[in-house]
């Protein structure tokens, strides 16, 4: 196939716009994707036409909308391959995936003394949960540290590894620094001990193919809105063990098999884990999002991305002052970096004066900003419809920035 | 100067600019002259929060006008605040809480001004206010 950006970008409504007269650019994909027209007219076609509320009626509207959205959840299971479609929880994002495991498994598994691994790359949104059920079971969390190069300490992970460890719970690509971990690896050293692993896939859905049977994960969590579908759907892939031993996250209708006021028995799966009306427009439009990127194919993307990527790189590094964080570590998507010692939030105000969207401070990764000692940094974060002319808009503003504050 | 002209001795040098960049340019100016707080303030008890970067301020009441200091880690930030700093400072607490800030605004400022904007601008004029009211609280009792 021919991987045409131009033909692509036209997909692409929002792309199209002024930014203070001048076109945008937008590097924020990592804080969310835009959305195809195909998405979109999805979207507007279900509320002019079939829309009504799911599983519940026998009316014809409800039936059909129903069924859109199993076809939806079924295409999901197909694209990362799971065994089964009562696998895939649909959720309101990756955040609510995380929480649902952190509370669940937690309430089961966790209790005093055990221990949980989280790393030193996790979005806020794989922490705090954490935090919390540990907190409450008085379970430890446990964090692996980083190398030289700012890449997981698998060395010191083996280390951590023991009877007490119950899960670990690591992201697939860092957002605030685009560094890919070795999830495979950690994935196969864990189980080594019996221990279930849960990815954060947010980022990593997005820039390569998944295959959660492959990778042999027990969870795998991501957004739609990150990967081109409309906002206020995630997913949360977990094998039928796990889910089936778990208990409800949260409770209601949709989730119930039958309500008496003396006992309430559960729906089986993945309906256990879905109560009350779900986003059922946005999640219908997300199965035309997935096929939007299966038609391109995402191994195109992956390519034309890396490609991308490392011009970027290559452009940026060459501007004198410029530091990118966690430089040799094998990356997707995102350059991360700092301009002399100018703030970066000083550096993100003038770069969006030249419509160029990119997003300063810690990319709610404090942690890690910690570690490397910077207070924050510049993100741009690409997607396969950005080009090489747009990197060069970039770094044009990044020349005017160091002029200003010089 | 009172709080009123100084606001207007403002908008007029700002209405020298007329595209974004001589503005921020200029900005960053006020930001390098902004009278800077004593490094002992910069603590957690003087931290704005609501900002991307970090901002203190201080302030201490002078012969009855209120006198702020401030500073930031990042310019343009500085260069904000040292706008607030050059209409407030050395003013009575009373014409401090009673400030129009429409001056704002006038010198196309006003996108920062929205509550969720993450520089903070917001939260400073709230927290210099607060201290004009503590001040003012202040005179008041010893007066009596
Ligand atoms: C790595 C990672 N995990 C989790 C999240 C949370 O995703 P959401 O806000 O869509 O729930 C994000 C979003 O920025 C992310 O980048």
């Amino acid at each position: 196939m021919n991987f045409d950006v131009q033909q692509i970008r036209k997909d692409f409504p929002a792309l199209h716009q002024e930014i203070y007269g001048r076109p945008l650019v937008y590097f924020d994909n990592a804080a969310t994707s835009q959305k195809p027209q195909v998405v979109i007219d999805r979207i507007s076609e279900y509320y002019r036409t079939i829309n009504s509320n799911v599983h519940r009626g026998v009316h014809h509207l409800s039936q059909q909308a129903t069924d859109a959205f199993e076809s939806s959840r079924n295409h999901i299971q197909q694209y990362i391959n799971a065994q089964h479609a009562r696998e895939v929880v649909i959720t309101k994002g990756a955040t609510d995936s995380i929480n649902l495991v952190a509370s669940s498994f937690g309430q089961k598994y966790l209790k005093q003394g055990d221990e949980v691994i989280i790393s030193s790359l996790e979005h806020h949104a794989n922490i705090v949960p954490w935090q919390v059920i540990c907190e409450k079971t008085g379970a430890q969390l446990k964090v692996i540290p980083l190398t030289e190069s700012s890449t997981l300490d698998l060395q010191a992970f083996q280390k951590m590894l023991n009877k007490k460890t119950k899960i670990v719970a690591v992201g697939h690509i860092s957002n605030a620094l685009g560094v890919v971990n070795p999830i495979r690896e950690i994935i196969e050293m864990a189980h080594d001990f019996d221990i279930p692993v849960m990815v954060d896939g947010a980022q990593g859905i997005v820039h390569e193919k998944v295959d959660v049977q492959a990778l042999d994960c027990d969870f795998y969590c991501f957004s739609s809105h990150k990967f081109y579908g409309p906002m206020g759907v995630g997913v949360l892939y977990g094998k039928t063990y796990w889910l089936s031993a778990m208990p409800p996250y949260q409770t209601g209708g949709e989730m119930i098999k039958s309500v008496t006021f003396e006992k309430t028995t559960y729906n089986d799966l993945p309906f256990k884990f879905e109560t009350g009306t779900p986003n059922v427009a946005d999640v219908i439009g997300f199965e035309s999002a997935i096929k939007y990127i299966e038609d391109i194919g995402i191994a195109h993307i992956k390519t034309y991305e890396d490609d991308l990527l490392e011009y970027g790189i290559q452009k940026l590094k060459a501007i004198d002052g410029l530091r990118i964080l966690a430089e040799g570590a094998p990356k997707a998507g995102v350059i991360s970096f700092l301009l002399k010692d100018i703030h970066p939030y000083d550096a993100g105000t003038i770069i969006d004066k030249f419509g160029i969207a990119v997003r300063t401070g810690n990319h709610c990764a404090q942690p890690v900003m910690d570690l490397l000692e910077v207070p924050g940094s510049i993100r741009a974060s690409m997607a396969f419809y950005n080009t090489r002319e747009e990197i060069d808009r970039l770094v044009e503003a990044i020349l005017k920035v160091r002029e200003m504050f010089a | 100067m009172n709080v009123e002209d100084s606001a207007a001795q403002i908008v007029k040098e700002f209405s020298l600019f007329d595209d974004w960049m001589d503005k921020y340019n200029y900005l960053i100016e006020m930001g390098k002259s902004l009278p800077l707080i004593d490094e002992k303030y910069k603590t957690d008890q003087y931290l704005i929060s609501g900002c991307q970067s970090r901002v203190w301020v201080s302030a201490e009441l002078v012969d009855g006008k209120v006198v702020f200091k401030a500073d930031s880690d990042a310019v343009i930030t500085k260069g904000i605040v040292n706008l607030l700093i050059r209409v407030f400072s050395n003013q009575p607490p009373e014409d401090i809480i009673d400030a129009d800030l429409s001056f704002i605004d006038e010198i196309g400022l006003k996108e920062h001004l929205s509550p969720t904007r993450s520089n903070g601008l917001v939260s400073m004029i709230k927290q210099m206010k607060l201290y004009a009211v503590v001040f003012k609280t202040k005179l008041k009792d010893q007066g009596a």
